[in-house]
């Protein structure tokens, strides 16, 4: 699995983590800004776009690995963290234009829509930058402390965990659905303009969210490699491999489960609110227990355990939909579900353990040859 | 059930003696009055043509129905001297609607008289209470809900006269309503009372509104709302109407609730089989519910094209076929796929789902994203009145009956089989039961068929009640999933309290809180309960740490 050693990166590592940083934080951008669009070189604005939002899953598959890869817990709910952080950001984005919608009345429009008079409790305070963002960290952790305490505490776990989370974000879509929750219903959250007022249909802005999501990218790498690489992440390969063990050991599971959990709910929170200006729209669908299952199998797909397959898996994957539902949108489920399949049956440790076996298996032939 | 509608029959043959005859028995001037009013349907004075109405209803003579019909239907004319004249439909010749001799006159020159929409009203009443006389039960039964929608003062008179020959209990009781709605705005004291009494006699909640009304004393033109005592009654037909709605409403509850139940425990029933036993947790099982409906889709396509006359039998033909494939899709699973992730539970989860999306795209691409129409079989369609306002519908009856026969069968199958004993030894304990010289891949493999043709069983009960489209099964997954936490695994009796419990929680919660927040309580309260009991309602007790 990952390197054992306590250091965060081996400095081969460290060369490989500098450049792919700055080739997704500089030299992406520059080529899209500097060069003109009939330079070979150049970056269209769609590809931003398209790779914003890669970058945003590759985090959530990282939070998604943290979870499972490292402690062996499969959670089916991390689509509805993701659309929390997503939600808080979307408020923000909503209040910052009050005046400006279609209606230039200061609340949403949806809620001019329902005949709303006065904003209801829990969207004050989103007017400001600061508060919504400590609400995308707060709103997914916090309810995942919750939640996870109490599912852990009664040592939930294995399919029963999953099953249970898959319930809990499919009632937070039925909730999420409904008009009267308060967050625009079916068409959730939408028609953003500006944010911090820099307009968001400008391009600067655009690479500004994406080099924004490349450096959350990078920051999530370090922090998941830092817990899995520290004591801490030693126990939580404990609790995966046996959780009884730990338990006879002295250690409360309890403890480090909720910690990871909660910590693997909250980037995914960052992520989703990263992902919301860069696509311009939020809504319940996100929370749709398929959604849930497919980021599971981004980071199946790289790699369980190896934190760097996991974003290579989220591209992988959400690269070959982006393709196949313009090529050929009939297949794309049959490929999708082949890739579920064949991951699980044929490729346990991903693309990253497919690559580790074949350079094995080659090593060993040279040294049968010598 | 025989004697029954022999009874019935006798009832009806009574009625039909029972059935005043007013064309024989009518004596000169009553004849008189008829050929005159009769006449007066073709006046150009409205006045004239409404009292001519109200004469016909009076007299109740079902002769009066030809003139009445065609007038609605703008073929009644005057000949401008006194006589009305009916046009045949296709405008050719025309008859004296009283004589019934041909006209020979000119048809051109004929007039219309003055039918306004007050008019027509009438007109449709006074039919109404016209086809009251009418032998049939049934048309009787038909006339009297027209007037019950449309009470008008002038169709009191008749009402009257008919409820006091009527034999059938139904159309009685629509009668008394329908008198008591008009009495109801009675200017006499003391018929209003009545009234009042009658309605909440009746037991009908459509009258609440009304009744409502006179509580609140609304109306303040009309002075005898003042009064005390119909205020009163009014209060106490109100309260006795809410009292009587509730026990209904519980009621209708129930029965859904035991519908929904029964519709979760059969796709639940296989999930549960198959996680017991194999700990492996079927996200493709939705998809065998699927496969169950569109075989029953199939098999009805087959049978309306090569025996419709035969056509409703397709449901039960489609039951055993319906099994049989599912039950083949399952066992191919297993052997292809599920077989080679035994002891990763969580691979297995994403595995499945892949098959799901799989299946779900294939008939798709077969049959059309969009629903297929499975209709229900005669015997399925319709449903009848237990009370007024609680309707059992045949369909949901049939499906919990055919739980009842699905969940017996099953139960046979684990408990007097060969088979049934080696899934129950596997299920408690693998090692010792492979140890003892049970095949426990071949037993896995049987009840993974066993488990996805209940389900197939399911979806052929699924397309009675609902759409049957690609993504039927993920309407049910989750829920399905509810039930077998629920109810915990390896126990047939968790799985039927499970399913049950979350169906009658669903229903009598909806009422309160919608549909939506019904369906977020229930999961709350699930994931509380396994704070409780994390194996489930009936645990198996085993010495396991896990």
């Amino acid at each position: 699995m990952a390197q054992n050693s306590t250091t965060l990166l081996t400095p081969a590592a460290w060369t490989a983590f500098g450049i792919a940083a700055t080739v997704l934080v500089l030299v992406v951008p520059v080529l899209n800004l500097a060069l003109p669009a009939t330079s070979a070189l150049h970056v269209p604005d769609y590809m931003i776009a398209l790779m914003g939002k890669f970058l945003c899953y590759a985090m959530v598959a990282l939070a998604i690995d943290l979870i499972w890869g490292f402690t062996g817990i499969l959670s089916l709910g991390h689509g509805m963290f993701f659309a929390l952080g997503g939600y808080a950001m979307g408020m923000y984005l909503m209040r910052e234009i009050a005046g400006e919608g279609v209606y230039r009345s200061q609340l949403p429009d949806f809620m001019v829509f329902l005949d709303w008079k006065e904003l209801p409790w829990y969207w004050h305070g989103f007017e400001h930058f600061w508060f919504a963002m400590l609400m995308v960290i707060l709103a997914p952790g916090v309810f995942a402390l919750v939640f996870g305490f109490f599912a852990f505490r009664s040592r939930i776990k294995g399919v029963y965990f999953s099953i249970i989370t898959q319930a809990m974000t499919y009632a937070a879509m039925l909730l999420f659905f409904r008009n009267n929750t308060g967050f625009g219903g079916n068409n959730g959250l939408t028609d953003f303009k500006h944010i911090l007022g820099f307009s968001l249909l400008e391009s600067r802005t655009k690479v500004g969210l994406y080099a924004a999501s490349a450096l959350a990218l990078a920051g999530t790498f370090l922090l998941c490699r830092f817990v899995t690489a520290s004591k801490l992440g030693r126990v939580l390969t404990a609790i995966r491999d046996a959780e009884s063990r730990v338990m006879f050991s002295g250690y409360d599971p309890l403890r480090y489960k909720l910690f990871v959990w909660t910590l693997s709910a909250v980037l995914c929170g960052i992520a989703g609110a990263l992902y919301v200006p860069q696509v311009g729209i939020i809504n319940p669908s996100e929370m749709h227990p398929g959604n849930s299952i497919e980021m599971a199998i981004w980071a199946a797909v790289g790699g369980r355990g190896t934190l760097v397959g996991p974003i290579i898996g989220a591209w992988l994957v959400n690269g070959a939909k982006s393709v196949f539902t313009v090529a050929f949108p009939d297949l794309w489920l049959y490929f999708l579900g082949a890739i579920f399949i064949a991951t699980t049956l044929f490729l346990p440790d991903g693309v990253v353990g497919l690559g580790r076996l074949l350079s094995c298996r080659k090593k060993g032939r040279n040294r049968d040859r010598s | 059930m025989i004697r029954l509608t022999r009874i019935l029959f006798a009832l009806a043959l009574v009625g039909l003696l029972r059935l005043p005859a007013p064309a024989l028995a009518a004596d000169a001037p009553e004849a008189d009055d008829y050929a005159k009013a009769v006449a007066g349907l073709a006046s150009d004075n409205r006045q004239d043509l409404l009292a001519s109405l109200e004469t016909l209803a009076r007299l109740a003579d079902p002769r009066a129905q030809a003139p009445l019909g065609a007038l609605a239907d703008r073929r009644l004319k005057s000949d401008g001297a006194g006589h009305a004249i009916i046009v045949s439909k296709d405008g050719a010749t025309a008859v004296d609607a009283v004589t019934g001799e041909n006209y020979t006159g000119p048809l051109g020159a004929l007039s219309d008289p003055p039918v306004n929409n007050l008019v027509r009203q009438h007109i449709s009443a006074v039919i109404s209470s016209l086809a009251l006389a009418s032998p049939d039960p049934e048309q009787r039964l038909a006339a009297a809900r027209e007037l019950a929608d449309r009470p008008v003062e002038s169709a009191r008179a008749g009402l009257k006269k008919a409820l006091a020959a009527e034999t059938d209990d139904r159309v009685k009781s629509l009668l008394e309503q329908t008198l008591a709605q008009i009495d109801l705005k009675s200017p006499d004291k003391a018929a209003r009372l009545a009234a009042i009494k009658a309605i909440g006699d009746s037991g009908n909640s459509d009258f609440l509104p009304a009744l409502r009304q006179v509580v609140d004393r609304q109306d303040k033109s009309d002075l005898l709302n003042a009064d005390g005592d119909i205020a009163e009654a009014a209060a106490r037909a109100v309260s006795s109407l809410e009292r009587r709605d509730l026990a209904v409403r519980a009621a209708r509850d129930f029965f859904f609730g035991a519908s929904l139940g029964s519709v979760l425990l059969l796709a639940a029933l296989g999930l549960a089989i198959t996680f017991g036993l194999m700990g492996v947790i079927n996200m493709a099982h939705g998809e065998m519910l699927m496969i169950g409906a569109y075989v029953a889709y199939v098999v009805q396509e087959f049978f309306s094209s090569h025996f419709p006359n035969f056509a409703d039998w397709y449901l039960p033909a489609a039951i055993p076929l319906a099994f049989a494939v599912t039950a083949a899709v399952g066992m191919l699973l297993e052997r292809t796929i599920i077989r080679h992730l035994y002891g990763r539970p969580l691979e297995t989860l994403l595995a499945t789902w892949g098959i799901s999306l799989v299946l779900i795209q294939t008939v798709r691409l077969i049959f059309g994203a969009q629903n297929v129409e499975v209709r229900n079989p005669a015997f399925l369609s319709g449903g009848f009145e237990l009370v007024r306002g609680l309707t059992l519908t045949y369909n949901r009856i049939g499906i919990i009956v055919f739980v009842i026969f699905v969940v017996a069968l099953t139960w046979l199958l684990l408990n007097r089989t060969p088979l049934g004993l080696s899934i129950r030894a596997v299920t408690q304990a693998r090692s010792t039961a492979a140890a003892m010289g049970i095949f426990t891949s071949k037993v896995d493999m049987w009840t993974f068929g066993l488990g996805s043709g209940i389900a197939g069983l399911g979806g052929v009960a699924l397309t009675q009640v609902g759409n049957v489209g690609p993504e039927l099964g993920q309407s049910y997954i989750v829920d399905s999933f509810m039930v077998v936490v629920l109810g915990g695994v390896g126990k047939l009796a968790g799985t039927i309290f499970g399913a049950l419990g979350l169906g009658f929680i669903n229903k009598y919660l909806e009422p309160f809180s919608g549909a939506v927040l019904g369906k977020i309580i229930v999961l709350v309260l699930v994931v509380v309960f396994i704070q409780k009991r994390p194996q489930g309602i009936f645990a198996l007790k085993g010495r396991t740490a896990e």
